[in-house]
């Protein structure tokens, strides 16, 4: 269920995917680079790998490991529909509130305007 | 302008959104406590929420559908998972099956919420962070489907609307 929190829980899995986002590397190359074992690599690769954040390509003897640009280049455009749903609700409760408040003080006008001018 | 700082992380798949209201974090509570309140913000205008269930207390859940101005009906789902009165509300989310309102196995989406006092021009306020992780792209795709482009346009018609209602 929570792949991509688990996936990017640890420091070494969010250190390949910085590498392999620049270039593609293979997986003995990255291992290499960490005080553990080829296969504890291997194992790192294939959690982010499920959370699709890298994805494998053999390439001979190597396995190459690249991370996945177009996926988070699509998360990101998302992102910018999903915020302007949560500004959309953050306004609607503003003016929800901005309700109450002329309710409160419907006698008194000028209150009421200073809630419409603050949008 | 309420909204004080918003935060995408693609990699993480998250938002972070932090707002400050002029208003009390009881007052705000009741903006997610209560169905009627919470509809009238939660997916606004024109592709307005129905709650059908709504338990905001930890293993309650929220069933609810969106309707739009084509004739779109999607059912939906959410299940609190942890609360913490006026301080935090954590939930799980996603899309529901018209027809037998079964959660879609696809994906799901988390949220947090946090409330927190604060003073606005010497009076009572509440700063809410609300963060959402979602748990794959392809999920964000399906659950974004419905009227997110249109996420500006409904925001100013829906205020237009509020507006309307005010006592002079």
């Amino acid at each position: 269920m929570d792949l991509i929190f688990h996936a990017l829980a640890d420091a070494t899995r969010r250190d390949i995917v910085a590498r392999v986002l620049q270039r593609p590397h293979s997986v003995s190359e990255l291992a290499a680079g960490y005080a553990m074992s080829f296969a504890a690599v291997q194992k790192h690769v294939a959690v982010l790998e499920r959370a699709a954040l890298v994805s494998k390509e053999r390439k001979g003897r190597e396995q190459l490991v690249s991370g996945e640009v177009d996926t988070i280049a699509r998360a990101q455009e998302l992102l910018r529909g999903y915020e302007q749903l949560w500004r959309a609700r953050v306004d609607a409760i503003d003016a929800l509130l901005a309700a109450d408040t002329s309710a409160d003080t419907s006698a008194d006008t000028s209150d009421n305007s200073d809630q419409r001018d603050r949008k | 302008m309420p909204v004080i700082s918003s935060e995408r992380d693609a990699e993480a798949r998250s938002l972070t959104i932090v707002c400050e209201f002029p208003a009390p974090v009881e007052r705000i509570w009741q903006l997610w406590e209560d169905p009627r309140q919470l509809e009238k913000w939660w997916c606004p205008e024109p592709y307005p929420a129905t709650f059908e269930t709504h338990d905001l207390t930890p293993g309650g859940t929220s069933e609810y559908f969106n309707t739009g101005p084509n004739g779109e009906f999607q059912r939906a789902w959410w299940a609190t998972t942890a609360v913490d009165k006026l301080r935090r509300i954590e939930f799980d989310g996603g899309l529901a099956d018209n027809d037998t309102k079964a959660h879609d196995p696809d994906g799901v989406m988390h949220g947090t919420i946090t409330l927190e006092p604060i003073e606005l021009g010497g009076k009572p306020g509440t700063r809410m962070t609300a963060l959402t992780v979602f748990d794959s792209v392809p999920y964000m795709e399906k659950m974004l489907a419905m009227g997110h482009e249109e996420g500006s346009k409904m925001a100013l018609s829906q205020i237009d609307g509020l507006l309307t209602g005010i006592p002079a």
